[in-house]
């Protein structure tokens, strides 16, 4: 879907982005980690070209940007941001309606897709269609802000610290909700964050950026168990790593399936913290797994998690 | 229209063991009962260029008439320590609504009765009671507005039967006699002139000013290179006092059209329209440019840069995000700018740009006060309007926006 070549950027005497190279695939949850100033941002957003590269090429869906139009290429990509940059005097039906409008979609077809991706975000349409940004909470206009990302199913998603703003507990169930429709779309996505556990949650595969550069790219279980180097596994940190890793294995990973147990069952795709988290609580060292339809396929004891 | 005054503290004040519950509506009925006790009504002078005798309501006007003003301030009293609630501030507005109206009626009858038995040469003028009274009702039925939250529409409703209640007495012919109509009625076609000729040099130089402003403006807040040059120019050129400035333009307009005479067939010289109008122009730049500037400056970037994230043309940014965003402040600027150039305007009769303030010069050199007072007051009602209209359209302006 995206192939960067050698891409550089600078700011005067400062290299925002050295030399950096990567694919993501079509489908793919691709994840820009790293600190302030290691060039993560500037990456994004010279994939839509708010920022022009100084060398080396960006293909999108097989296409060198510099042959696109800026206007055109936007259009086709979604873009969200951590201020989210909703038009304060426009209703949420016209904030979410903005690219299909600039693509000209005809009126009906634009209150459709309004009304579904008011729907997907749990968002009541008849209530939120005419309410203005301000009289949103923040959680609520960052679900706006993703949906008008959305508007006109592009293939390919951007997101600059969409939930950076936002509480712990919306951020959590943004997140979820992200997750949710990277599932249920196949989009690709392109997120932005500095934020390790939200990279592990959402990602499919992670960019460690330091200094301009990709300091490793890879899965997360990948990224918490062989650090490329000092700096990533600085990165990532060295003492949290085995709760890290417990949240990106799944309880599936180490369910036996011919073992029961009693009390309730944790779901198999739930992280193995959570089903850690259960144990410690219940004082018990096995756990009944179910599946998505409620069933019991097995057991998970206490020794697999460390396994 | 709308006054300052709705801010104030809602906690009840004691007063002579009253709870008061409307401090601004009894320091008005305070400054209105002491300015009748204190100073004349109406003034009556044998002729009109020696100041005259003040002459007090009560004197001036018959029982009757007194006693109905006596009454409406003495309601007004009592409202003060009443629970606010809407009827009340409704009623506080129609009580001062009618005062107003009232307080206008008394002095023109009073002065149809002073006249009857005087001299034809006897001039009767406003006095000082007369204009405090009027003001400090005036000022309650704004007060009373703002405390009713009413909004743009009722505004316009109190405006329009103060101001019908006003004509309709004036077509009766109450007016008549006092001084200020009577220069009025030796000028009718004079100052019928003077005000489209004022109204024309505010449109115009405001236009002008917008045409220029707007895009020097536009550009200071896109290029901050620029703003400090602009800005600085624009704020010398206002510093330099009015008078001097229309003085100043004399001399090299002068001399222009000395070189090129055939300008003269478009009414350009040294004095007259043509320096009023560039130095009205000139004022008014700095307000435009500064407000755009600033409007389009408070646009937050994160607007800005999602908007153009999702695909929108700079053009379209401008037009449909920036523009419409901005465009409270850049009102208020347009507001500004007006109300300063029918200000203005009146200094601009001194170089013989006529308007209003050709009644201003000439009564202030025959030392004639109401003559003054035919220049001044419709620069005053004008720069009133002229405001009121502007934030009716500011608001109807705001509700248009969606894209």
């Amino acid at each position: 879907m995206i192939e960067i070549d050698s891409v550089t950027k600078s700011y005067g005497d400062r290299q925002v982005v050295d030399r950096l190279s990567m694919t993501v695939a079509a489908g793919e949850f691709c994840v820009l980690l790293g600190s302030s100033g290691c060039g993560k941002s500037t990456t994004l957003r010279m994939i839509n070209r708010l920022i022009a590269t100084d060398s080396g090429s960006i293909r999108v869906a097989g296409q060198d940007i510099r042959n696109v139009p800026p206007e055109a290429l936007r259009r086709r990509i979604g873009y969200a941001i951590q201020s989210i940059g909703l038009f304060p005097h426009w209703t949420i039906e016209d904030n979410i309606a903005t690219v299909p409008r600039l693509l000209k979609w005809p009126q009906a077809r634009r209150r459709d897709r309004v009304t579904e991706l008011l729907d997907l975000f749990r968002l009541e349409p008849a209530t939120y269609r005419s309410k203005y940004p301000h009289q949103l909470s923040g959680g609520e206009q960052q679900r706006v802000g993703v949906a008008r990302a959305l508007a006109a199913d592009p293939e390919l998603l951007l997101m600059d610290e969409p939930f950076a703003a936002v509480d712990p507990i919306t951020r959590d169930t943004l997140q979820a909700e992200l997750a949710n429709i990277h599932r249920a779309t196949a989009k690709t996505i392109v997120f932005v964050t500095h934020d390790i556990e939200e990279a592990l949650r959402l990602a499919t595969r992670i960019a460690v950026m330091q200094e301009g550069r990709i300091a490793q790219l890879g899965s997360p279980l990948d990224i918490l168990e062989r650090p490329a180097n000092d700096f990533v596994s600085d990165f990532v940190g060295h003492h949290g790593v085995g709760l890290k890793l417990l949240s990106v294995r799944k309880v599936s990973d180490r369910l036996r399936p011919d073992e029961t147990a009693e009390g309730e069952p944790v779901l198999f795709d739930a992280p193995l913290r959570d089903a850690l988290s259960a144990m410690t609580t219940r004082r018990t060292d096995r756990l009944p797994v179910c599946d998505a339809q409620g069933r019991k396929i097995g057991a998970i004891l206490l020794s697999d998690l460390v396994r | 229209m709308s006054s300052t005054l709705g801010n104030v503290v809602r906690r009840p004040a004691r007063f002579l063991l009253l709870r008061i519950h409307n401090q601004v509506l009894l320091v008005l009925v305070i400054i209105a009962a002491a300015s009748v006790a204190a100073a004349g009504f109406v003034g009556v002078a044998p002729n009109r260029l020696v100041s005259g005798t003040p002459i007090p309501l009560w004197m001036a006007a018959d029982r009757l008439s007194t006693t109905g003003i006596t009454l409406l301030v003495a309601i007004l009293l009592v409202s003060c320590t009443m629970t606010p609630s809407k009827l009340l501030h409704l009623a506080v507005a129609v009580t001062a609504g009618l005062l107003l109206l009232l307080v206008l009626a008394v002095a023109g009858h009073a002065a149809r009765m002073l006249a009857s038995g005087a001299s034809s040469a006897s001039r009767f003028s406003l006095g000082a009671a007369f204009w405090i009274l009027a003001g400090c009702a005036a000022l309650a039925v704004a007060d009373a507005l703002q405390r009713l939250q009413s909004g743009v529409g009722t505004q316009l409703i109190a405006v329009l039967v103060i101001v019908t209640g006003a004509g309709l007495l004036a077509a009766a012919g109450t007016f008549d006699a006092l001084s200020i109509a009577r220069e009025y009625d030796s000028r009718r076609q004079l100052f019928a002139d003077a005000l489209g000729r004022h109204m024309s040099l505010v449109g115009a130089s405001v236009a002008a000013a917008v045409v220029i402003g707007f895009p020097l403006g536009v550009m200071a807040a896109k290029k901050p290179r620029l703003r400090g040059p602009v800005f600085a120019s624009l704020n010398l050129l206002q510093t330099i006092p009015s008078i001097a400035l229309f003085g100043l333009l004399i001399v090299p307009l002068s001399a222009l059209v000395a070189s090129v005479p055939q300008l003269a067939a478009f009414g350009i010289g040294g004095i007259g329209v043509a320096p009023a109008l560039i130095a009205l122009v000139l004022y008014a730049l700095l307000p435009v440019a500064r407000n755009t500037s600033a409007g389009l400056a408070n646009v937050d970037e994160a607007v800005i840069e999602s908007g153009r994230g999702m695909g929108l043309a700079n053009r379209q940014i401008f037009y449909q995000v920036e523009l419409p965003l901005a465009l409270p402040v850049l009102l208020a600027g347009l507001r500004i700018v007006t109300v300063q150039s029918i200000g203005l305007a009146v200094v601009a009769g001194l170089i013989g740009a006529g308007g209003l303030g050709t009644f201003v010069w000439e009564g202030l050199g025959q030392y004639a006060v109401d003559l003054v007072l035919l220049g001044a007051l419709p620069a005053i009602f004008l720069a009133l309007a002229a405001d009121f209209v502007l934030q009716i359209l500011s608001t109807v302006l705001r509700r248009c926006f969606a894209p």
